[in-house]
């Protein structure tokens, strides 16, 4: 069992995004940190101290642990933002603003 | 239509909705402001609609409550009554010559700004949860409970394959639960409280738990537990599920440490003394790479504070009607104290019908929610017993060594923090921020201030946190210069 069976989902066609030029499935309604979950991912940033690998925490956004770069923008809270067809996601260093 | 006296309510799970629900039926016209893409809050979170669930139920308690509450929502959206702003976060409520102006920012990546106005405001913001500190809990694959739940409610999916559960506090049941229903092999239920000591006090009367001194208070609290036969079933279905997914249940337990390099690979656990303390000699490892922790919630206050909202320790000040000291500006659900979403029903009712009254300018009969009223009494009574029992181990600070990241945002450390109050002599969360940085990063010490505060040896206060999210510049400036700006191009006053 997974929970789109528990479900019994029947989501809408699937898609691609590319996380770090990597392509990654991802389906429609999902935020950007489930995508990168289903795809086995649950590191996508690196502390600006320590470079230590940090991915989801708290999950409704109040922590902002899951900062990644969305199309560019950096700092999106992987939990809240929606992941869109085409999406180029990129893993992020620092303050992310350093590339 | 727009004569109509206007209620902005800020949030849309139980407390917000039924509140929202309740002012709509009496002739309120509601705009109802919620950050996520559909209603329903924390418990009522159901899986995103692109993921075309067919029996989202199937994660979900009281289902039916949130099948007539998401009816009357858009029964009264279709007639007009209620307006409902997804995706809108609130970052500022203002008073401005006895109306209000609720400040929000668009979209997932708030840039955007609209504001609305409205002459009476409800705060149903709900509350977040609390974690305290331990080796490894920065480690990816560490999640709060709440945030595996609301994971795998929206978005359908799990972290890993192997989970522990643990911290105290009765979200851990439906977390447990929820997970081993999704698949995950739920290794253990780690609860550091006696949640015997919960079912005894429903029947016996006489043992003490070891936090309470006041026999008086305990009699009280037992009499609340034994009321509240609703609870105990749940308590019971739960337990059942429990047993039917073959989790491990180690009550008096507390986390010691996680373990891993990229991400989480093992967590050690031990038995907790009667002090409360890890016994040494029991520690045990148990390998996952999921770890969904938590310590109980915190109520979301900011707003109230922008307000000037007068705070009972963490929670919103209010009266019999939910009205804050603040005129023109009620309070309902957790942001009020937890207290879980039927008790967020409650007071979002009588918010709604006190609205109601208020603004049509009458004095509103309390009789008329008398029934409602009374088991928002049980309902507190209960929590407040649940609070006693569910307390995260006196002696956690112990497992906070000295290079445990306290801060997530600023990485600082236990080590850090001790020095700037033992050598430094910092008595108060507000010092140690100064002198450490810790609560100054992103998320201005939502997570951190439990663990700052006890590592400091004080209580947690409020934490008067100018705005409930931040803000771009431009927006800012704009706000300061005129504050009936900025009114952004989805502006829901614009008609
Ligand atoms: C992550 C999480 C998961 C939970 N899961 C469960 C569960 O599965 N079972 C259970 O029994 N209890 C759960 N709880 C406990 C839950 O908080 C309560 O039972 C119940 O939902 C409280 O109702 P409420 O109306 O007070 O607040 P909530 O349901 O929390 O609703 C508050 C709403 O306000 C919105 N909001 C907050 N601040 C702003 C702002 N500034 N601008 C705009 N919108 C804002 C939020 O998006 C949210 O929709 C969970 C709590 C958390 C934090
Ligand atoms: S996980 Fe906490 S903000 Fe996204």
């Amino acid at each position: 069992m997974n929970p789109l069976e528990l479900v019994r989902a029947q989501p809408g066609p699937g898609f691609t995004v590319t996380l770090d030029g990597r392509d990654i499935e991802a389906l429609p309604g999902q935020t950007v940190a489930a995508a990168l979950w289903t795809a086995g991912v649950t590191s996508w940033r690196s502390t600006r101290g320590a470079g230590r690998p940090r991915g989801v925490f708290c999950g409704i956004g109040v922590c902002f642990d899951c900062l990644v770069t969305v199309n560019d923008r950096p700092n999106q809270r992987a939990c809240l933002v929606p992941v869109r067809p085409g999406d180029t996601i990129r893993t992020q260093e620092g303050t992310g603003h350093d590339d | 239509m727009t004569d109509r006296p206007h209620l902005a309510v800020i949030g849309a799970g139980p407390a917000g909705l039924a509140a929202s629900l309740a002012a709509a039926a009496r002739g309120i016209r509601v705009t109802l402001i919620d950050s996520g893409s559909a209603a329903g809050g924390q418990f009522y979170r159901g899986p995103a609609p692109g993921l075309g669930a067919r029996r989202p139920q199937a994660l979900h308690h009281q289902w039916h409550t949130w099948d007539r509450l998401a009816r009357g929502l858009a029964g009264h959206v279709r007639a007009g009554r209620i307006e409902h702003l997804t995706d809108h976060h609130v970052w500022c409520v203002e008073r401005q010559s006895g109306r209000f102006a609720v400040h929000a920012l668009l979209g997932p990546e708030q840039e955007r700004p609209a504001t609305v106005h409205a002459e009476a405001v409800l705060l149903a913001t709900g509350g977040y949860e609390k974690v305290l500190p331990f080796p490894g809990w920065t480690l990816p694959g560490v999640v709060t409970a709440g945030g595996a739940q609301a994971m795998l409610k929206g978005s359908l999916v799990v972290p890993g394959r192997t989970a522990v559960v643990a911290g105290t506090g009765p979200l851990l049941l439906p977390v447990a639960t929820g997970l081993a229903a999704a698949g995950v092999d739920v290794a253990a239920l780690v609860e550091s409280a006696d949640p015997n000591a919960f079912w005894r006090a429903t029947r016996d009367p006489n043992p003490l738990p070891p936090r309470t001194r006041d026999p008086k208070a305990f009699l009280r609290r037992t009499r609340a537990l034994a009321a509240q036969p609703g609870k105990v079933a749940e308590g019971a279905q739960y337990a059942a599920q429990l047993v039917r997914h073959r989790v491990k249940v180690m009550a008096r337990h507390t986390l010691v440490e996680a373990h891993g390099e990229a991400r989480l690979e093992a967590v050690t656990i031990a038995a907790l003394d009667s002090d409360g303390r890890a016994r040494p000699g029991t520690e045990r490892r148990i390998a996952c790479d999921t770890l969904a922790v938590g310590h109980g919630m915190l109520p979301h206050t900011d707003l109230a504070e922008s307000l000037g909202c007068r705070i009972d320790g963490l929670n919103v000040h209010v009266d019999e009607e939910q009205r804050t000291d603040v005129p023109g500006v009620w309070a309902a659900g957790e942001t009020t104290g937890i207290g879980g979403s039927a008790l967020s029903l409650a007071e979002g009712h009588i918010a709604g019908r006190s609205v109601a009254a208020r603004l049509a300018g009458a004095e509103p009969d309390p009789r008329e929610w008398a029934a409602v009223a009374k088991s928002r009494t049980r309902m507190r009574e209960f929590f407040a017993a649940l609070d006693t029992v569910y307390a995260p181990p006196a002696h956690w600070t112990e497992q906070v060594t000295d290079d445990t990241v306290v801060c997530r945002c600023e990485e600082v450390t236990g080590g850090e923090i001790r020095r700037a109050v033992g050598e430094l002599g910092a008595g108060d969360v507000r010092t140690v921020k100064l002198l450490t940085r810790a609560g100054m990063g992103w998320c201005q010490g939502r997570m951190c201030e439990p663990a700052v505060a006890g590592l400091a040896g004080c209580a947690q206060t409020s934490a008067r946190r100018l705005l409930a999210r931040p803000v771009p510049l431009g927006v800012l400036a704009a706000a300061g210069e005129d504050p009936d700006e900025p009114r952004g191009p989805d502006d829901p006053e614009g008609d």
